[in-house]
């Protein structure tokens, strides 16, 4: 074989030898674990914070208010749909981060009259003149307990 | 040239007969709709949305952003609530005003409407999923128990994913610079906690469950519905079943 052909393929190998060692060193260690990605990835995505709670966590402090719940129309609903998230709540109970939503604006997501709404699912009324003369709903609808409507 | 044929027609033949012979490999799950679950152990998510049940409360969206810090503005989302109305001149029209987060008002006069619903939209999770395939890095893959997920460190913020998802489930984070999706809320997932989307829905519109537990709420959901997949034509193995979805629904 002529010699510039032999300083060609030498010069091949050099790149490729230099290629795989450069690549060696810039491929993360669990790249390929499970498959084509980075199988620390999984872990990273795992360990992000969390906001919501768990309702569970609230049934640990506040069980009465979850048992009148639950014998109510409100049963089933997770609390954090209307307090917020509250996960820094569960976390130290002196964070109060804990909201109480309510009003027109707030009830009406659900209770409000709209035609794409099933009727079967949630009770629909004309929220925005639904008693006027009252700014909140809470006024009169305790949420917790449905029926209870003050005279 | 006679022989140029025969061998045309025997090229041909054999390519069919692989085809043939490849799709008794790895067959088209009907069941699933596409959807085939690895041979490995453990859980499988899947997700279940129910059409007839969504109330248009948008909580999901809302709750969605909080728990996963997506960015306020009204064009990034991970789940979003869409109202259909079918009119009664045949128009179709798709609103979702914010995402559905701050409610839906009745925007067309009743009189005019046909026939109008919720529907809920979020990532399929796919099994055959178009953004995994074209990524160039593998900074977006399937985990092994089903859920599509990204890679913040490894993603270079091309956005060929972001293209090619069918559903338009992905957008470019404005501070990170890399895509951000639905993660099925991987981080509540494996605390053995519902994601937030599903913590929060009223109505329990919104299930998920394990695919390989015939016992799980999704196999139950899929037993009892008359389910379907988005755009079940693109054979992108999604994971997301919908209850009620009709052919207006895209």
């Amino acid at each position: 074989m002529p010699a510039q052909l032999n300083r060609i393929l030498l010069l091949f190998i050099a790149f490729i030898g230099l290629f795989l060692l450069v690549r060696h060193f810039l491929i993360p260690e669990t790249f390929g674990q499970y498959g084509h990605y980075r199988g620390n990835s999984l872990i990273e995505n795992e360990s992000r914070e969390l906001a919501f709670a768990d309702k569970e966590d609230c049934y640990a402090c506040h069980p009465d208010i979850l048992e009148t719940l639950e014998s109510e129309m409100h049963a089933g609903l997770s609390c954090l749909i209307c307090h917020g998230p509250g996960g820094a709540h569960v976390e130290d109970p002196m964070i109060g981060n804990i909201k109480k939503e309510s009003g027109r604006e707030f009830c009406g997501r659900c209770h409000d009259i709209n035609p794409a709404r099933p009727g079967d699912v949630v009770f629909q009324i004309d929220i925005q003149n639904h008693h006027t003369e009252k700014s909140d709903c809470i006024e009169c609808h305790n949420p917790h307990a449905l029926w209870e409507v003050p005279e | 040239m006679k022989s140029s044929r025969r061998k045309f027609i025997k090229a041909a033949g054999t390519a069919a007969g692989a085809l043939v012979l490849s799709s008794a490999v790895r067959p088209f799950n009907v069941l699933l709709m596409a959807a085939d679950p690895p041979p490995d152990e453990g859980p499988w998510w899947g997700i279940g949305i129910d059409i007839h049940k969504c109330i248009g409360c948008g909580l999901c969206a809302r709750g969605c952003k909080v728990e996963n810090k997506v960015p306020d503005e009204p064009f990034y989302f991970r789940t979003w609530v869409e109202q259909y109305a079918i009119l009664n001149n045949g128009e179709i029209k798709i609103e979702s005003p914010n995402g559905g987060i701050d409610g839906f008002k009745q925007s067309i006069p009743e009189e005019d409407i046909f026939k109008t619903f919720f529907v809920p939209k979020m990532c399929n999770h796919c099994s055959k999923s178009p953004c995994t395939q074209v990524c160039p890095v593998g900074a977006t893959y399937e985990s092994p128990d089903g859920v599509n997920l990204v890679d913040e460190t490894y993603c270079i913020g091309c956005g060929y994913c972001v293209q090619a998802c069918p559903y338009g489930c992905r957008y470019i984070h404005p501070v990170k610079k890399v895509v951000d999706k639905c993660t099925l809320c991987y981080h509540r997932l494996k605390k053995g906690l519902a994601p937030a989307c599903m913590e929060v829905c009223p109505t329990r519109a919104r299930i998920f469950g394990d695919l390989r537990d015939p016992e799980s709420e999704i196999v139950q959901f899929l037993r009892e519905n008359d389910y379907n997949v988005l755009k079940p034509h693109l054979n992108t193995g999604s994971k997301l079943f919908y209850n009620g979805l009709t052919t207006e629904i895209s």
